[in-house]
């Protein structure tokens, strides 16, 4: 069967992890490649890792960086940040990444996510979407590490991903995360519902339990946390057995 | 010591191959032309991508000829890993028709969910049940976990070439082996300690 997967962020400004809350007010966590280090050891089931400040200073990935990470990981890695052209995910693929994560092209150049997965297949293109919730009714997809509104509805950004042949969607909550406050069920479950393709749920991780409701309410196929492994005691491992507990098949 | 040939024909995730060779005790060469299978032997042909770009590329490049050699003729040990153990069928369905290497006789075709719950593509880690003795699974018990990320699956003809199944899509081959000839699905770069286990007895052979 296949198991849930419990994938920690990290996202990194320069060589330092950094974490925020609501994709603001940024905190430094330590050294990235320590915790890679430290992921690796503890036999993860898989890592996000992020360069959050990429796209905003108009840089390219950097690829010796994620060379350099890549040889310290012998467990799945999906890499994103500063993407947005064939090139970019050519060489990402090849220093180490397994996957790769879009997110701002996912939205201003579809035809990358199109034209990737003709070449390198979609189970390695990851789209990422980032979304805020306005009210009940009204929820708004933003790129460029939350800061640029798109008029975009999640959900059928979602669809439109999926149609072009990415294999995964990225789904995080901007408002929920670093908040501790669960992560967006329904939207998630919207999501899930309305692709085929795998959906990590992402955002607002406070406690275990948050990854059981959203898993159990959402049908997601991976929760991703970042602060609750950052900040608190919590452990990859712990949360398994948590999941483990209410019958969820983990690893 | 164990000289590990690992084709580059620009489909892929070949450094974390390389890597994992080394840290099992092998030494890994990432190849530049054909001739160097020449130099080797032990054969393993990763890739992630399209079939019908990868078999274009891996024929422009001039490998088929010189891993027919290596492999059919001389029998040197060879493992192909994701879209490398696809590239043994007779043909590949992705995207259009295109005949594989053809050493093992069968097609690719893309998972079908037998459920909703079923995603595709098929991410994240799942069970290998061996379906013959062998000497690469030697050490893994039954159901072991490892990692999986893809959209098609080898459609095997002949039964006794099925070397391991995985529960999903109705199950499908996870590994195949006909005498000097493996192929695994899934990523034993990527599956941490069940992984280099595997890796490690691909180079005793």
């Amino acid at each position: 069967m296949l198991k849930l997967r419990i994938m920690p962020t990290m996202l990194y400004k320069d060589l330092t992890l950094v974490k925020g809350v609501g994709f603001d007010s940024w905190r430094r966590v330590g050294s990235l490649m320590q915790q890679i280090k430290v992921y690796n050891l503890r036999e993860v089931d898989e890592l996000i890792v992020v360069d959050i400040s990429a796209t905003k200073e108009g840089r390219t990935p950097d690829f010796r960086l994620v060379d350099d990470f890549a040889d310290e990981c012998f467990m799945p890695l999906t890499v994103g940040g500063g993407i947005n052209k064939i090139d970019d995910i050519r060489l990402l693929l090849q220093v180490g990444a397994d996957k790769v994560v879009i997110n701002t092209a996912a939205v201003e150049t579809p035809k990358l996510i199109s034209e990737s997965a003709q070449l390198f297949g979609s189970q390695c293109i990851v789209a990422s979407i980032d979304f805020k919730k306005h009210n009940a009714e009204r929820y708004e997809v933003y790129t460029h590490s939350g800061t640029k509104p798109t008029g975009r509805d999640p959900v059928e950004l979602a669809r439109e991903v999926e149609a072009c042949g990415a294999g995964e969607i990225l789904l995080t909550s901007i408002d929920r995360d670093g908040t501790f406050s669960g992560y967006d069920i329904e939207m998630t479950r919207r999501v899930v519902d309305n692709v085929k393709i795998p959906v990590i749920a992402s955002g607002g991780a406070g406690n275990y339990q948050h990854m059981v409701d959203v898993i159990k309410n959402s049908g997601a196929s991976a929760v991703a946390a970042a602060s609750l492994f950052h900040f608190t005691e919590s452990t990859p491992k712990e949360a398994k057995k948590a999941l483990k507990k209410h019958g969820i098949a983990v690893r | 010591m164990p000289v590990v040939g690992i084709i580059e024909y620009g489909a892929g995730n070949l450094d974390s191959v390389a890597r994992a060779v080394e840290y099992c005790g092998g030494k890994p060469i990432v190849t530049e032309s054909p001739k160097d299978l020449k130099k080797v032997n032990h054969i393993i042909l990763p890739g992630v991508g399209s079939f019908a770009v990868g078999m274009k590329n891996l024929r422009t490049r001039g490998y088929e000829e010189e891993l027919h050699a290596q492999v059919k003729v001389k029998k040197l040990p060879f493992l192909g890993i994701c879209l490398g153990m696809q590239f043994l069928a007779a043909l590949g369905t992705e995207s259009a028709k295109t005949p594989g290497l053809n050493w093992i006789n069968g097609r690719v075709t893309r998972l079908i969910p037998s459920s909703p719950d079923e995603k595709v593509p098929h991410i994240g880690w799942n069970n290998v049940e061996p379906a013959k003795k062998s000497a690469l699974l030697d050490g893994i018990e039954a159901g072991k976990d490892f990692y999986f990320v893809h959209s098609y699956h080898f459609v095997v003809n002949d039964q006794s070439d099925i070397l391991s199944t995985t529960p999903y899509c109705g199950g499908f081959t996870s590994a195949v082996a006909r005498e000097n000839i493996f192929g695994v699905q899934f990523h034993p770069e990527k599956s941490q300690k069940a992984g280099f286990q595997i890796l490690k007895s691909f180079l005793a052979l």
